[in-house]
């Protein structure tokens, strides 16, 4: 259609990094700058690919013949349209990519070169930048479970856009199989596909509530599956799904259950960055209200806190009524159907963080001999009166640390030599012994003193207490008749909590 | 396998091929096996068959086209979801020759009756204009089409498909402005994403700057930075004035936000809580880049939070809060501490904090920070410390109270044993002593020292560079140096090496004798060295300074060019003017254009006409408001029903509030739910306070005041009328009117006799009790409503009309409110002589009214035009005739009687100057010669209202005088009646159920509980026809509108005891809406 307009077109012959070998093979006869004389059938081409070097680069494919050219056409031809996602690679560790999936026309897996090229360099996958340009592409990456999920767009997106959509396509996979890892996926590769295709529609997202997918594609089960393979059934689902067209998305219409439950997980991470001498330098709260909801029909629910007041900034899932929340601080809403995060909260730093423990510590290497000295005793600081469980202390020792050779009280600890990790496992903190950690380090023969001290991590948790003081006062249902059984459960984690030495 | 017979064999077959798509290997010489079961039943093979054909059909076109017929008969289902998912793999098909089917497909599907095929078809376009962007100017049309459609589900999907193919068309915004502001929040993340981006730029076109005179205009800004109400007041007045000078003007005045403006910042704040980053992220560029400077602030907690979220999001906003913390330091500084650095950060992160950090710092924080820095620069990651030194080194150029201290604190690294830290250290010491070198020549020369040690080539030459430039300071070191230099000279790298050809060269002017042989020796070196830049440089060198007897006149100035006062270097952030870029774009990301971006406009100088983005009133709910009024010849009519609006709107509040943002993100939600509607009703009215503001945006322009008094009035009023019984003796009811208006010494006269005013009064006083029935069953109603789709927000238009009003207002300070009517000119003749007229009335109007109510079809209802008193003798009644309207079948039928009741004649009746709302067409009545005193006269006219209830405003001339007049229909005017069967009334029942489908509970009115009276009653209230029904528990009606011809369905089934059940099935549901109002009206009274 386009080559209409024009009446001679020029090509340039080129080789582009992207092209297959066949279109190499044709131009290494270097017929560089070839003019094609000849009134060109538009019949006869069709665009291939629009290859954004310049304003107007096209790849050309004749239909007549297995013949092809690449190609500046030299004519004003409009802009490609955008399109937000137009294609997804799925990486692994290694770097192999087991997975592809185009949205519109296909774009040639060479363009992850340049995502294994900055990868190389970056060394840990962590520091990978999530936006690449290339020549004709951008690329956004995420890193999650260890795999990296390469989108590629041609044109203006917000990059976060992308961003949040990978991570729910991620998400959605968590949610479907379990866990989200190479060969999970590969194992279900049809279904996941199949996701995929639900999930954007022309690179723009079409459905990405997991109540919806859920009633398009079914989630394997051990018993569907065993069923299918005696019965040939599928785990399409074959009743169309209602909730993309109410609305309340979320939700699927004519849920029930014999036992009506609601439980609410109230979860607190504690964020702080405590400086050599135990002081605090930064710490505030970030929760989590994770729901698990079981009831028949359309319930209505409420859910009002003691203290709202310590809620600095939320965000919610779509289902909750924000107004409610600006006039009267209870969250109301009509929740999805199972598993989700209700809200996410901020307790913000300038209300004062209890920080559970305090960590006594030295690390010291010393000027003469390759050895340094480690000690480390951890004592219950505000717990308010719990017990705090499954301690555990992570030190990312410098490069020159070449094993360790400790004594822990309490617990037991791993050096690893190639990452350069120390695990001090302690378990549950008895406060009447305090665990301690304490013995030599040695360094390699020859290397200077590190200078610096490796910073530790310290991970814990608290069972039935939030350490904001949060408390759910009562969850009140409307719309339905029955009793759910109802439960609130809190506990407090250590998020990145992390002691300077 | 995929010839076989079994669906399970096939699908084993499609299995394997999908997943070897999905690892990229090539499949697609089994085309034509895999194209034969595009038709095959089982809907998994079918799906998989759709992946492999996108897949592969652009490269087998002809065997694609095989497969399309199978879509266009799904495109023909009758299942919504199978016309939504063949139309997406249809116009997934690359292939060019199918162009015009999609084309057609997309069209279609674009009025298709369920919003899920609409949103699909918003989806083909962009499809469709990639595959052929000559098809442009039609998808344009499509768009337009869907852009007004009304429904959540498809606004961020035609918003999508806008800004693929035009995003230049901002005039296609306008009209759907408001209604995508109201919407948003109701719309799904990933479409609020792309609305409100696409929102930014049309605000940024349409409304003036907010922080433009800022700087002029200390208290001015000031106060509207707030925004409050009574700003809002002063605005309006703004607006118009600014219309009416020069925008140089404008420049000067205090700046006053467009309503609308504010109805976008308004609604997108609770946005910011939404769990996708990618909104909250839009919001707070839409913010930043929109809203006055007082108010970005909001958006700084919600941009901290995402720092919690996984390391890509944060990647993206501390680029954007880097930008932002420029531009706005205040906004950030509270949260200071959430960008400390944890060592477990990738380091892009910590790079991006840094800068952060570095752009808050300031005199009262900066040592805070610098202690963090001291920690950072012991970071194993050797990347992040030598930012943290560059950071450190801009700290100390942009707070000189510091610079001594940082200095310091870097000359101390130089001793560390880091190679690189030290070397960082010393480009940044190069830069803080070229500011103040005579002060700092030791640090020279311990820098000069480390020459032997430093290995680094920028570090070198950033040494080298200074000694040379100041090498008075250090007159015994920079000899020496340059000789150790040209000693190592051909092992440094280039940069080294130019270093040291600049040294020897200002050594050479200012030295000579010392240095004359060593620089002879490295320019010689450097004559032969591989790099031309070196090479050149040697040459270019030794022109200038060695004076030889070719060298001209510039080696005179050697000295003045090498040893000229250099600027000291401006260390600043990377981020700095990237705000040119919108925020959260890719563009901005990559600090550089990336194809298809958009370009954020420039605020215009002077603001667009905001008239653009008035939209017609669709949705009249003031069912009293049918009835034509001429605001100078009633005006206690007027005033009555004025207030019955106020109130009603009042009460409708929650319902409206919902559409409209103001009440919470998933108010709509409720629709299933009658918990908390009941209680919304009710805050609905507390809310008032709050509600009035979007209220009075919305209206665009009526002085506060004004709004605010009404508003205690009607409260009052309505909490008494609230309070009353619902059968309250109507006497009471008009004596409180009666109180209220010497209340308000009103100037008003009334226009009819005692008895007529009365009568009006009951029946004004009637209705406005059904009103206040009418809002304790709100919540029902709501109900119901909301199941038939929120719908959009009723937007008062004519603000034009109201400007007038206005002036009028101020004349008595009274809850006039203005009418649909604009009538400036007679208004004010008359309220100067309103007393003597008033009183006029009272004695006259009685024997002229009683014939005119007998009007010639007296079934009909006829509503007052012109009354005789502002019509100087004439009056004019009219009435829903009924009969088709030959000339266009499209019209209703207007039939006029004119009464000439003054004792002269009236010649040349004529209409003139009819004003319409878009859409709308009249048939004007051919001109009447003559009319003699006494007499009367009926004429036709016809009026296309375009399935509205807006009213048709046009001038009645006479020959002396002209008058506005204006037609409004009740909504069941608006349809003629069509005869159908039982049968195929059910069926056309049958489809036009769920959200088309209204239903209402009623008790019947005492007198109308036989089948007789209610169809009478019906049919007297619309213009329906009987459809035989074989139940006589049931009555069943049957239309269609007049313009567009959609069904309109009634059906009445009664119980016992006057309880009945009102159904209404009409595809145009704010005519179901107000046909439900009028039928109830009808029947329960």
């Amino acid at each position: 259609m386009i080559l209409q307009q024009q009446i001679s077109v020029e090509l340039n012959m080129r080789n582009s990094p992207s092209d297959p070998p066949c279109q190499s093979a044709l131009f290494k006869g270097g017929h560089q700058n070839i003019t094609f004389h000849q009134h060109v059938n538009p019949s006869q081409f069709i665009v291939w690919e629009l290859l954004q070097d310049g304003p107007i680069c096209r790849r050309l494919f004749s239909n007549s013949g297995n013949f092809w050219h690449t190609g500046t056409i030299s004519c004003n031809i409009p802009e490609l349209a955008a399109e937000m996602i137009h294609s997804l690679f799925l990486i692994n560790h290694s770097g192999d990519i087991f997975l592809e999936k185009h949205w519109k026309s296909v774009i040639s897996r060479s363009v992850c070169d340049y995502f294994f090229e900055a990868k190389e360099k970056a060394v840990d996958p962590e520091n990978v930048s999530p936006v690449l340009q290339t020549p004709h592409h951008y690329l956004i990456t995420i890193y999650r479970d260890k795999l990296f999920f390469l989108s590629v767009i041609q044109t203006e997106v917000p990059p976060l856009f992308v961003i949040e959509f990978l991570h729910r396509v991620a998400d959605t996979i968590q949610d479907y199989f379990g866990e989200c890892s190479e060969s999970v996926i590969m194992d279900n590769v049809v279904t996941v596909y199949e996701l995929l295709e639900e999930m954007l529609d022309n690179g723009f997202p079409l459905a990405t509530e997991s109540n919806v997918l859920k009633e398009m594609i079914r989630p394997p089960t051990i018993l569907r599956s065993v069923v299918n393979t005696l019965t040939g059934g599928s785990n399409v689902g074959d009743t169309l799904p209602t909730g993309q067209l109410s609305n309340i998305p979320w939700r699927r219409a004519g849920v029930k259950y014999t036992n009506n439950e609601a439980y609410f997980d109230v979860i607190e991470e504690i964020d702080a960055i405590l400086d050599k001498s135990g002081s605090t330098v930064f710490a505030e709260i970030q929760g989590v209200i994770e729901a698990c909801v079981r009831l028949t029909g359309m319930p209505d629910l409420t859910l009002s806190f003691m203290n709202p007041r310590l809620l600095d900034d939320v965000s919610f899932h779509p289902c909750v009524r924000f107004k409610r929340w600006e006039s009267e601080r209870v969250l109301s809403f009509i929740p999805p159907d199972g598993n989700f995060t209700l809200m996410n909260y901020h307790v913000s730093s300038q209300n004062l963080v209890a920080i559970p423990v305090y960590v006594k510590q030295s690390i010291t290497f010393f000027e003469m001999g390759p050895c340094g000295r480690l000690d480390i005793t951890i004592g219950p600081k505000q717990t308010m009166g719990k017990t705090v469980e499954a301690l555990m202390v992570t030190i990312h020792m410098p490069k020159a640390v070449l094993s360790a050779n400790l004594t822990p009280t309490q617990g037991n600890y791993t050096y690893d030599l190639a990452t350069k990790v120390l695990v001090w496992d302690i378990g549950k903190l008895n406060p009447q012994k305090l665990p301690n950690l304490r013995g030599s380090l040695s360094l390699q023969a020859g290397a200077p003193k590190p200078e610096d001290n490796p910073s530790l991590n310290i991970d814990l948790k608290i069972q039935q207490v939030a350490i904001s003081g949060l408390k759910v006062s009562r969850l009140d249902m409307y719309g339905e008749k029955y009793k759910p059984f109802k439960g609130v459960k809190y506990l407090t984690k250590a998020g990145k909590f992390q002691v300077r030495t | 396998m995929l010839d076989s017979n079994k669906d399970s064999l096939k699908l084993e077959a499609m299995k394997r091929i999908v997943a070897m798509i999905a690892r990229g290997k090539n499949t697609s010489d089994l085309f034509p096996a895999v194209v034969k079961n595009v038709a095959c039943k089982n809907i998994e093979v079918k799906k998989l068959v759709y992946v492999y054909l996108v897949r592969y059909a652009e490269e087998q076109q002809d065997l694609a086209l095989l497969s399309i017929s199978t879509f266009q008969r799904g495109l023909k289902d009758p299942n919504q979801l199978i016309r939504a998912s063949a139309l997406r793999v249809l116009s997934s098909i690359r292939v060019t020759i199918i162009v015009p089917i999609m084309m057609l497909a997309i069209k279609e599907a674009a009025s298709d009756m369920s919003p899920y095929v609409r949103k699909t078809a918003a989806h083909a376009i962009p499809k469709l204009y990639s595959l052929d962007p000559e098809q442009k100017d039609q998808l344009i049309e499509v768009i337009e089409k869907l852009l007004a459609d009304k429904t959540t589900l498809v606004a961020g999907s035609v918003v999508m498909a806008f800004e693929e193919v035009c995003p230049e068309r901002i005039d296609l915004i306008h009209k759907n402005y408001r209604k995508l502001c109201n919407l948003l929040i109701d719309v799904e993340e990933w479409g609020q994403v792309v609305i409100i981006n696409m929102l930014t730029r049309y605000a940024r076109t349409q409304f003036l700057n907010p922080n433009m005179n800022e700087s002029l205009l200390e208290e001015g800004s000031d106060k509207t930075f707030y925004g409050s109400d009574e700003d809002e007041d002063e605005e309006e007045e703004e607006e118009k004035d600014k219309k009416a000078e020069a925008p140089a003007m404008a420049k000067r005045k205090p700046y006053v936000m467009d309503p609308d403006h504010r109805l976008l910042l308004r609604n997108t704040k609770p946005l910011l809580q939404s769990r996708n980053a990618a909104v909250v992220m839009a919001v707070a560029q839409l913010y930043f880049h929109l809203a006055p400077k007082a108010e970005v602030g909001v958006i700084a907690k919600a941009l901290v939070r995402l720092l919690r979220s996984h390391s890509e999001v944060q990647y993206v906003v501390l680029q954007n809060v880097a930008t932002m913390s420029i531009k706005r330091r205040g906004m950030f500084e509270p949260y200071l501490k959430s960008f400390y650095i944890r060592s477990t950060d990738p380091t892009q992160i910590k790079v991006l904090k840094l800068e952060v950090l570095t752009n808050l710092a300031n005199e009262t924080n900066i040592s805070t920070i610098l202690r963090e820095f001291q920690t950072y620069i012991k970071s194993m990651d050797k990347d992040f410390v030598a930012a943290t030194i560059q950071a450190i080194g801009r700290c100390a150029t942009n707070i000189g109270e510091v610079r001594d201290t940082c200095l310091n604190g870097l000359v101390q690294l130089l001793s560390n044993r880091d190679e690189l830290v030290v070397a960082e250290s010393v480009v940044v010491i190069k830069k803080l002593l070229q500011m103040q070198p005579e002060k700092h020549s030791d640090i020279i020369k311990h820098m000069a020292k480390l020459t032997d040690n430093i290995q680094v080539p920028m570090a070198r030459a950033s040494i080298l560079w200074l000694i040379g430039e100041y090498c008075e300071h250090v007159p015994k070191i920079a000899p020496d140096v340059l000789r150790k230099m040209a000693k190592s000279f051909t092992n440094e790298e280039d940069i080294v090496k130019l270093q040291i050809i600049n040294l020897a060269a200002k050594l050479y002017l200012t030295n000579s004798k010392q240095t004359k042989l060593l620089t002879q020796y490295v320019l010689n070196l450097a004559k032969y060295d591989q790099n031309y830049d070196i090479r050149d440089r040697a040459r270019f060198i030794r022109q200038l300074i060695v004076p030889t007897e070719k060298s001209g006149a510039l080696s005179k100035y050697a000295k003045k060019l090498f040893l000229a006062l250099k600027p000291a270097p401006v260390l600043e952030s990377p981020f700095k003017d990237r705000d040119h870029f919108q925020l959260g774009s890719l563009s901005h990301l990559l600090n550089a254009k990336a194809g298809g971006y958009q370009e954020l406009p420039d605020w215009p100088e002077a603001a667009p006409d905001p008239s653009v983005r008035n939209v017609e009133v669709k949705d009249s709910v003031f069912t009293l408001l049918e009835r034509v009024t001429t605001l100078t010849s009633v005006p206690e009519w007027t005033k009555c029903s004025s207030r019955e609006k106020r109130k009603e709107k009042k009460v409708e509040k929650p319902f409206y509030s919902d559409s409209e943002g103001e009440s919470g993100p998933t108010e709509s939600a409720d629709s299933e739910s009658d918990s908390a509607s009941g209680s919304e009703s009710g805050s609905g009215i507390e809310e008032s306070g709050s509600g009035s503001e979007s209220e009075e945006s919305e209206e665009g322009s009526e002085s506060e005041e004004e709004e605010e008094e009404e508003k205690e009035k009607d409260k009052k009023k309505k909490k008494k009328e609230l309070k009353k019984p619902v059968q309250e003796s109507e006497s009471e009811q008009s004596s409180e009117e009666e109180e209220r208006k010497h209340e308000r010494k009103s100037k008003q006269r009334k226009s009819e006799s005692e008895s007529e005013s009365d009568e009006e009064e009951d029946s004004e006083s009637e209705s406005s009790q059904t009103e206040s029935e009418d809002s304790e069953s709100e919540a029902e109603v709501k109900k119901k409503k909301k199941a038939a789709e929120s719908k959009p927000p009723s937007k008062p238009v004519k603000k034009d009309n109201k400007k007038e009003k206005k002036e009028m207002s101020l004349l008595d300070l009274d809850d006039f409110e203005p009418a649909p009517s604009p009538q400036a000119t007679p208004v004010n003749s008359f309220l100067s002589n309103s007393l003597a007229t008033d009183l006029e009335g009272l004695s006259l109007s009685d024997a002229v009214l009683s014939p005119a109510t007998i009007s010639p079809s007296s079934a009909l209802k006829s509503y007052e035009m012109l009354h005789r008193i502002t019509g100087e003798g004439l009056s004019v009644e009219y009435c829903f005739s009924r009969q088709p309207f030959s000339p266009d079948a499209n019209m209703v039928a207007v039939q006029m009687q004119f009464t000439n009741n003054a004792t002269s004649d009236t010649k040349n009746l004529h209409m003139e100057d009819v004003k319409l709302q878009s859409g709308m067409r009249v048939k004007e009545f051919p001109e009447i010669e003559l009319l003699p005193a006494g007499e009367m006269v009926t004429a036709v006219m016809g009026i296309d209202f375009c399935d509205s209830t807006q009213a048709a405003n046009f001038q009645l001339c006479t020959h002396t005088r002209k008058f506005f007049v204006s037609i409004q229909p009740p909504v069941g005017e608006l349809m003629r009646p069509v005869f159908l069967t039982e049968n195929e009334f059910k069926k056309e029942q049958g489809q036009l159920m769920g959200m088309n489908e209204i239903t209402e509970k009623i008790t019947l009115d005492v007198k109308c509980r036989n089948e007789h009276s209610i169809v009478q009653r019906v049919i007297t209230a619309a213009n329906l026809s009987r459809v035989p029904c074989g139940s006589d528990k049931e009555c069943r009606f049957a239309g269609r509108t007049v313009t567009s011809s959609s069904l309109v369905l009634v059906t009445v089934a009664t119980k016992e005891e006057g309880a009945a059940k009102l159904t209404i099935n009409c595809e145009k549901m704010v005519i179901g809406t107000m046909l439900v109002k009028d039928i109830l009206l009808a029947l329960t009274q």
